[in-house]
């Protein structure tokens, strides 16, 4: 049987290298998805990773069982993509990473890219908040009041959010078919 | 689930790529040994995500200059342009190409013959006369492990990043390879400890360059740990700016200071700083100013690293500038072009204006561009005056005299009629930097590499001003110890920098410049009497030893020499030193660990137990006000250090 996310955690907060070795290996899937996700550009994406998982090896002596793992590392790395957009110093970094991408797309106007074409305009054409909400939410499958956990606000607030998604992807979808 | 997220969810399942094996495998290797550092440390220091108050607010004056200055282009661009170009300032890759000639004219020729004159076996990277860059410029890719253990305010462009992070190690050492076998770099064997009783004088020629620090910063942020011969701790110290008091008596080209302090890596020791404050840049008295930008705006400076940070560079240096400081711009590409007619540097509103209308298109055809803006230089000049024309480009030289030498002759030419140049390349990819350096060269003017909107800051606002207006030169420092108070001395650094006991008083000797502003910092260690860290033990027979004179307070008494610019003999400043220790201030806490982080890179023997751990911690505690985010990458660059070291 599995060692349990919990288990692992306590031993690697009581300095044990190969319970934090198996954690880091365990969840590092998880943290390049939602690294990218919120994003939206893989170098990024990699670079966040790297220096979440680097946080990780100082943070995890600070995991007392408080929450459950999975929701405090989602925490850790929804605020270490925060931090980086921060850093960036206005959230230009951010929409440049979708925005970006949607230029070239644009370009390129393929037929195969035309699927992710509505990807980019969909995730670039939300607020940064948003975005990060409809990551969680729909990429990650958590329930609204998961998200609203890591996210720190109510799962009220998440749910409107949501609905903001919604209506940005429906407004989305008229606009194509007025277009084509 | 409504459509539309059914949609949504599976166009981001189907959007993320899967990470790669090979960062995998080397991200849980680096984050294990984090772990284990972690583990190890009690105390780890840690750098706050906040910027100090400090720099809060002035980045945040940056935000409002480059809303300002973006404001237009945003009409002008398209919105996602708009936001690249704003991202420029924080997010581009800490390129070092900064560690670009030693600025002042003559300073690097007349300071490489003291060098070559004091030791013969060492390697200088070129001899005089000619102007000489005394480390050799490295281009280096941005190494991703710096990222990702940076707590800096920038990380690299995305467009443009090389996943260094996923580099082979084969990858790595292809990079480093052709580099590392053609630098060459002037150092010499570490300054030993030294007995007062049979030698209490110690004299050297101060140095303000800052290039080993440039090229230690790329070699770490590579992954590799700088040679040690690379490593020229004074260099590193000088790097960083401190807040030292200036001259005050009227006259004076630069004001002395010096404490005493204990050591951080030996309890028995303290360490003697002295400090030197080159006279702050007065607006009031240097010489008026000309400037003319010559500004590239082919095609390929379409870019947001390139014509915006530009403007936003030039849009800095403004702020320096004194009313009767006069710019022009002129822009090569298609069609040269006077795009601003000589303009008093207070008319911010038409300056800006000008830059702002910039917009790249068009090939380069500049030699009509490099001519026009000499010749505008030149109706500029007025008595008294210096007069500079800046060209800057991301590498498309085609400013129309083809043959290289001309150009350097015609450079050098219009330098001799009073019109200097330099040279200040932006962007990747097409950067010519030998072409930048020679040009800069003859036009007794420096060659810088802009990468982000702070290093613009340090070339253009702070090295620029030091570059353009030498105060002092032949700056020698001499140092006579006590031996009744002081038993052994040992100068931190300045290896390639040290002069006979004789070379003091002799002005034909050639020693280092200070430019206005430049601060010069050197640390002694040294042991009082009596103390148990004593290396030597009293000789036995006594025979041929100082004495000294136990009565005096005094622990040793610096004198310093310089010559005012124009001048061929030397003035002289004298400072006694007393006993009394002070509690070290942040600037002194920090260049302390600077000091021992270098010494640690060179294999010094000095430091004990005391290791990059510690420098880390002292360092991160000394960063004080940090105005500029230098020393928290400092402090970044010794936790990489200490990573690669434990490999």
């Amino acid at each position: 049987m599995q060692v349990s996310d919990a288990e692992l955690a306590h031993q690697a907060a009581a300095g044990d290298r190969a319970a934090f070795g198996a954690l880091i290996h365990r969840h590092y899937d998880l943290i390049f998805r939602v690294a990218f996700r919120f994003s939206g550009h893989r170098q990024d994406a990699e670079d966040l990773t790297q220096e979440i998982c680097i946080g990780l090896a100082r943070k995890i002596a600070q995991w007392h069982g408080q929450a459950q793992l999975k929701t405090w590392l989602y925490r850790v790395i929804v605020n270490a993509c925060h931090d980086k957009r921060r850093r960036d110093a206005t959230q230009a970094k951010a929409a440049l990473g979708w925005g970006e991408r949607e230029l070239a797309l644009r370009q390129a106007a393929s037929e195969e890219a035309a699927a992710q074409d509505w990807l980019w305009s969909a995730m670039g054409g939300l607020s940064p908040v948003l975005r990060d909400t409809a990551a969680l939410t729909v990429g990650e499958d958590l329930t609204h009041a998961q998200a609203g956990e890591i996210l720190g606000v109510s799962e009220g607030t998440i749910s409107w959010r949501m609905s903001e998604v919604k209506k940005h992807l429906r407004d989305l979808a008229q606009k194509e078919t007025a277009d084509g | 689930m409504d459509n539309e997220i059914k949609t949504l969810k599976r166009a981001l399942d189907q959007a993320t790529p899967t990470p790669s094996a090979t960062k995998r495998a080397r991200d849980l290797e680096l984050a294990l040994k984090t772990f284990n550092a972690a583990q190890g440390s009690t105390d780890p220091a840690r750098l706050p995500q906040d910027p100090a108050p400090n720099a809060r607010g002035f980045l945040r004056g940056f935000r409002n200059m480059i809303t300002r200055l973006n404001t237009p282009m945003a009409l002008a661009a398209t919105s996602s342009i708009a936001v690249a170009s704003l991202a420029a300032f924080v997010v581009l890759p800490n390129l070092d190409l900064s560690n670009a000639p030693p600025a002042p004219i003559p300073a690097s020729e007349t300071r490489n013959r003291a060098a070559v004159d004091n030791a013969a076996d060492r390697s200088i990277v070129s001899a005089p006369p000619e102007p000489v860059v005394e480390a050799p410029v490295v281009i280096e890719e941005q190494a991703a492990t710096f990222d990702a253990l940076s707590n800096l305010k920038r990380a690299p462009l995305a467009f443009e990043r090389a996943p260094a992070s996923m580099r082979t190690g084969d990858e790595i050492s292809r990079l480093q390879g052709p580099v590392a076998s053609s630098e060459r770099f002037a150092n010499d064997v570490a300054h030993g400890v030294t007995v007062t009783a049979e030698n209490s004088v110690s004299t050297f020629s101060i140095d303000v360059d800052t290039a080993s620090y440039s090229v230690i910063r790329s070699s770490l942020t590579q992954g590799s740990l700088p040679p040690a011969e690379a490593v020229r701790i004074e260099e590193m110290i000088n790097y960083f700016p401190y807040d030292y008091a200036g001259p005050e008596r009227d006259g004076a080209a630069f004001a002395p200071s010096v404490s005493v302090f204990e050591t951080p890596w030996n309890s028995g020791t303290q360490l003697m700083r002295i400090g030197l404050q080159g006279e702050l840049p007065m607006r009031d008295r240097r010489p008026p100013l000309n400037l003319v930008f010559l500004i590239d705006t082919s095609g390929s400076m379409n870019s947001p690293d390139k014509l915006p940070l530009l403007i936003q560079s030039f849009g800095l240096m403004l702020t320096s500038l004194a009313p009767e400081d006069e710019v022009a711009i002129v822009t090569y590409a298609g069609a040269a072009g006077e795009v601003l007619a000589p303009t008093p540097a207070n008319d911010r509103a038409a300056i800006l204006g000008a830059l702002q209308g910039l917009s790249a298109g068009g090939s380069t055809a500049g030699q009509a561009g490099l001519q026009q803006a000499y010749s505008i230089a030149e109706t500029m000049t007025e008595e008294g005056e210096v007069s500079r024309v800046i060209l800057a480009t991301d590498g498309d030289f085609n400013i129309g005299i083809s043959d290289p030498e001309a150009l350097k002759s015609y450079i050098a030419q219009k330098r001799d009629a009073g019109t200097y140049l330099s040279v200040l390349g932006f962007g990747r990819g097409n950067l010519k930097d030998s072409v930048m350096q020679a040009l800069a060269q003859n036009g007794n003017g420096n060659a810088a590499y802009i990468d982000t909107l702070s290093e613009a800051q340090k070339v253009l606002n702070d090295e620029l001003s030091g570059a353009l207006f030498p105060i002092a030169n032949d700056v020698k420092v001499q140092v006579e110890f006590n031996p009744a108070q002081v038993s052994e001395y040992r100068l931190i650094g300045y290896e390639t920098r040290r002069l006979a006991r004789t070379d003091f008083n002799n002005d034909a000797v050639d020693a280092g410049e200070i430019g206005a502003g430049h601060q010069v910092t050197a640390l002694y260690e040294i042991t009082p009497v009596g103390s148990a860290a004593a290396l030597s033990e009293p000789l036995r027979y006594g025979g041929g030893q100082i004495t000294g004179d136990p009565a005096s307070d005094e622990i040793a008494f610096v004198k310093l020499r310089y010559k005012a610019p124009g001048s061929q003999s030397s003035r002289l400043l004298e400072l006694p030193v007393t006993k009394d220790t002070v509690t070290p201030d942040t600037d002194a806490r920090f260049a302390a660990a600077i000091a021992g982080f270098g010494q640690l890179l060179r294999g010094g023997d000095h430091l004990g137990q005391w290791g990059y751990q510690e420098a880390i911690d002292l360092a991160a505690r000394s960063r004080g006000s940090d105005a500029f985010g230098y020393r928290a990458e400092a402090v970044t660059l010794m936790r990489l250090a200490q990573t690669l070291s434990e490999k």
